[in-house]
């Protein structure tokens, strides 16, 4: 894929991720009335719909089009979200510099990872974002790396483990995040801050597939569209909260 | 001089703890940042970073006072994008620690690492 097509697949999968924000904007501000501070769903959907507004008039380049996703996240969100999406992606974007493959896809999904823990001072099992990026990055990686999968099937992959990272935050306590402060109360609740990371996985895979294997023509090799895969991954301590 | 900024999910509790430190390090220079830019409950990096920068101004180094969570993290972000050449944040309650920090500020020999300690001290401080 060159990067003119890369480009295209970053905004159109911001589109993609901008409406499902929309679409959940409800659904994600319920899980944080339960245990935050029942603003994720506004805060994630303000937040990408500056995103989209941003990419207008960023360049064709890959790196610089992701960046400015995080640059939108941070300035806008508002709670521990913005920091935690969108420092994440700034950070990642670099490793898109020679565009999207699938070696650099990895790259991209490592680094949000540890930039994403090294902010938010979370580890899996503290009920976070952490919950859903950290199966969803690794099981991305082996599949690429050890099961020789196609970025595709590797992205299928760890959506698919993410889903089941989100469910984990579920009957455990919170010990990350504004849910921290309830304690045991926290217990039950599904993390709003994974739950989201899910959903943004869920449309980079859905693009992914039109773009690597779809209606768009592309060499399936050269690129994934991995950094959308890590786009979803941003943790935001749990809720989008403090 | 030594900076300091306080950072509280709302401006109002920002202000009143820099009116609050005021009373014991009146001549320390303070900035308070609070809530979100359209006015709701909540931080952001931007004003952060204009804070940081804005007592910044003669090269003394910044001393952050954040209170939970997100403005932590955007208080580290603001530091990483501020020019201010030396900047932290202290792990400190809000409240308490500005008022140290204020006070410590005020010394003719402070420095950064002194006023983060100062700060950092009130964490100890049992109040029963």
């Amino acid at each position: 894929m060159d990067r003119e097509t890369q480009a295209e697949a970053i905004r159109e999968a911001t589109a993609a991720m901008a409406d499902r924000m929309a679409a959940e904007k409800s659904a994600l501000t319920e899980l944080d009335s339960a245990i935050g501070d029942a603003d994720h769903g506004a805060n994630m959907n303000r937040g990408f719909q500056a995103a989209l507004e941003r990419l207008e008039d960023a360049d064709d380049d890959p790196a610089e089009l992701v960046k400015t996703v995080g640059v939108a996240l941070v300035s806008e969100v508002g709670g521990a979200a913005g920091p935690l999406y969108g420092g994440s992606l700034m950070k990642a974007s670099g490793e898109f510099e020679d565009g999207i493959t699938a070696e650099s896809s990895v790259a991209f999904a490592e680094r949000y990872l540890e930039t994403l823990e090294e902010r938010g001072k979370a580890s899996v099992g503290d009920k976070t974002m952490v919950d859903a990026v950290t199966p969803a990055v690794h099981t991305y990686r082996k599949a690429i790396e050890v099961d020789d999968s196609d970025p595709l099937e590797a992205l299928g992959k760890a959506v698919d483990a993410a889903e089941r990272g989100v469910a984990f935050t579920t009957p455990i306590r919170a010990k990350k995040g504004r849910a921290s402060y309830l304690g045991w109360r926290s217990v039950g609740h599904q993390d709003p801050g994974a739950t989201s990371t899910l959903y943004l996985l869920e449309e980079l895979l859905a693009v992914a597939e039109e773009y690597l294997n779809g209606d768009v023509e592309v060499d399936a090799e050269a690129d994934v569209d991995p950094e959308e895969l890590e786009e979803p991954a941003l943790e935001d301590g749990a809720d989008g909260g403090p | 001089m030594v900076g300091i900024v306080v950072v509280s999910h709302s401006r109002r509790a920002a202000e009143g703890i820099r009116e609050i430190a005021r009373e014991m390090g009146g001549d320390a220079r303070i900035e308070a940042v609070g809530g979100t830019e359209d006015g709701r409950v909540g931080t952001t990096p931007g004003p952060i970073r204009e804070a940081i920068d804005a007592v910044a101004g003669d090269g003394g180094g910044v001393v952050v006072l954040v209170d939970l969570g997100s403005a932590v993290m955007n208080a580290e972000l603001a530091i990483e994008e501020a020019d201010a050449t030396e900047a932290v944040v202290a792990d400190a309650p809000v409240l308490e620690g500005a008022l140290n920090a204020a006070v410590a500020a005020t010394s003719p020999t402070a420095t950064v690492e002194a006023v983060r300690e100062a700060a950092e001290e009130a964490a100890e401080v049992s109040k029963l």
